[in-house]
């Protein structure tokens, strides 16, 4: 600190730039979060007669797990999916065990094809919603209810449909992750 | 779109290890998730606990989005009144009128039921609501049908209680928390709702489908005599329900019933009402067809 005048001349701006790094809360945590917001929000944003909603929870999980893999550990489907299951109505522990072998089934996956495009991201994410909205109602069925599958065609279209925006979102999530705000010492 | 370069951990025995157990850790999960749904489904009331006190937790979120619902719906609404504003008021006016003649029709009948239930020394104890709320929920992304309403046991609402709003019947409180409570929707596939024909006794049950839709099956079986555009109300045999709730409308007839729209759309539904459980059928429904008939008459006039 030679010359604190002249930088404190040149504004705030330079001063918030530089020295700075992300806080290591909001790298961590905002997957977390959006994701658990996802799952709630899929429950109160429409009060619907029939499944409609694409499960965005889960939605925002897999575009997390695509767009940054490795950044969410193998074993979040087990907090996350719990979360997902005290609100979605499915039967305790679906989502947890759901979630956890679509997180596996990606990581082979990403092993398997280490380049690919957004097209081949959606592919795949659209087959494994489908297989997951399916198995949903297999599992709901098994508990204690008789909803035919066609039921759930709707959903499964508009989850394919909205996934590319899902993913919008949470690369816009990850740059605010990543925001230098904290100061370094 | 390149993934990060190599994810294997080089020759560091340690993130070797850690990777390894990384993976044990999401099959272990997937393991804790078999576990948790056998224990779910063997007894579903296990996590209930654990569920209300979420819902209670993401209420202040629900109330919100309850009201901006409301204002979006709103918004349409308006859309749809500038395009089809004058076909409409032409219709109303003349719905008006045939109304209004039947509206003094039913008056004279409801005081003579009156009457008549006096000379009989029938009570009929109109239920006061328990509590009344917005729905606040749905399990819109599941294949059962549950809402959220944002009043609990504090508020007097306990387990079994019909829901209903006043379009008609939305469904049953299935699980209480201090401050919200879960309802089972009639539309979802474990809900059974006992139901007749509005003008006479055609007895039938109203099975959720799943879809927004009721399947119907008549109690007597033969010739169906439903028809399309058939109202049906709850008949309250079995004592879930009082008798004379508007449940459905007949949309299109099968073999051995008919499927039917629910009348209350949750979807469109501002207020919920939380009743008292009623005690039982207020008539036998064998002895006393007419009775029935006529009381379940003034409860839809109502």
């Amino acid at each position: 600190m030679i010359m604190p005048p002249r930088i404190k001349a040149r504004g705030g701006k330079v001063r918030s730039k530089i020295n700075r790094a992300p806080s290591p809360v909001l790298a961590v945590g905002l997957p977390w979060l959006s994701i658990m917001i996802g799952s709630v929000l899929t429950t109160v944003l429409v009060i619907a007669s029939a499944p409609i909603m694409p499960p965005l929870g889960f939605l925002m999980y897999l575009a997390w797990r695509q767009l940054r893999p490795g950044l969410l550990p193998v074993w979040a489907g087990l907090p996350l999916g719990m979360i997902d299951d005290l609100y979605s109505g499915q039967p305790f522990g679906s989502a947890v065990l759901l979630w956890s072998i679509a997180t596996i089934v990606l990581d082979v996956f990403e092993v398997r094809v280490p380049w690919r495009q957004f097209i081949t991201d959606w592919l795949v994410a659209a087959a494994i919603t489908a297989t997951y909205a399916i198995a949903s109602l297999t599992l709901a069925n098994l508990a204690s209810g008789s909803t035919p599958v066609l039921t759930i065609v709707p959903q499964i279209i508009a989850s394919i449909l909205i996934y590319p925006l899902v993913c919008r979102l949470v690369a816009k999530i990850d740059q605010v992750r990543l925001i230098p705000i904290v100061e370094v010492d | 779109m390149a993934p990060p370069a190599n994810r294997r951990p080089g020759h560091s025995r340690r993130a070797q290890y850690s990777s390894f157990f990384g993976y044990l850790a999401g099959v272990l999960g997937a393991l804790i998730g078999a576990v948790l749904l056998i224990l779910s489904i063997r007894n579903p009331g296990l996590f209930s606990g654990a569920q209300s006190a979420a819902t209670e937790a993401a209420e202040p979120a629900g109330s919100a989005s309850a009201v901006t619902r409301r204002a979006g719906r709103d918004i349409f609404s308006v859309l749809e009144g500038y395009v089809l504003a004058g076909s409409r008021y032409d219709k109303l006016n003349r719905e008006l009128k045939q109304a209004r003649s039947e509206l003094a029709e039913s008056k004279a009948i409801k005081a003579e039921n009156r009457r008549l239930k006096k000379l009989l020394t029938i009570v009929e104890d109109d239920p006061e609501p328990v509590a009344v709320s917005r729905l606040t929920g749905s399990s819109a992304a599941s294949s059962r049908r549950y809402a959220t309403i944002g009043v609990g046991f504090r508020h007097g609402v306990r387990d079994g209680m019909p829901v209903r709003s006043i379009l008609g019947i939305v469904g049953r409180v299935l699980q209480t928390g201090p401050g919200s409570a879960r309802v089972l929707l009639v539309t979802d596939t474990q809900s059974l709702v006992p139901v007749r024909r509005a003008q006479d006794d055609v007895a039938a049950f109203a099975q959720g489908r799943g879809d927004g839709t009721l399947q119907v099956r008549l109690i007597d079986l033969g010739v169906n005599p439903l028809k399309k555009g058939d109202i049906l109300v709850t008949s309250g045999a079995g004592g879930l329900y009082r008798t004379g709730i508007p449940v459905a409308v007949v949309t299109e007839l099968t073999p051995d019933g008919a499927q039917a729209r629910v009348l209350s759309d949750p979807a469109a539904t501002d207020y919920a009402i939380v009743e008292p459980i009623s005690i039982g059928p207020e008539t036998e429904p064998a002895s006393a067809n007419e009775q029935q008939a006529s009381g379940g008459a003034t409860d839809s006039e109502r």
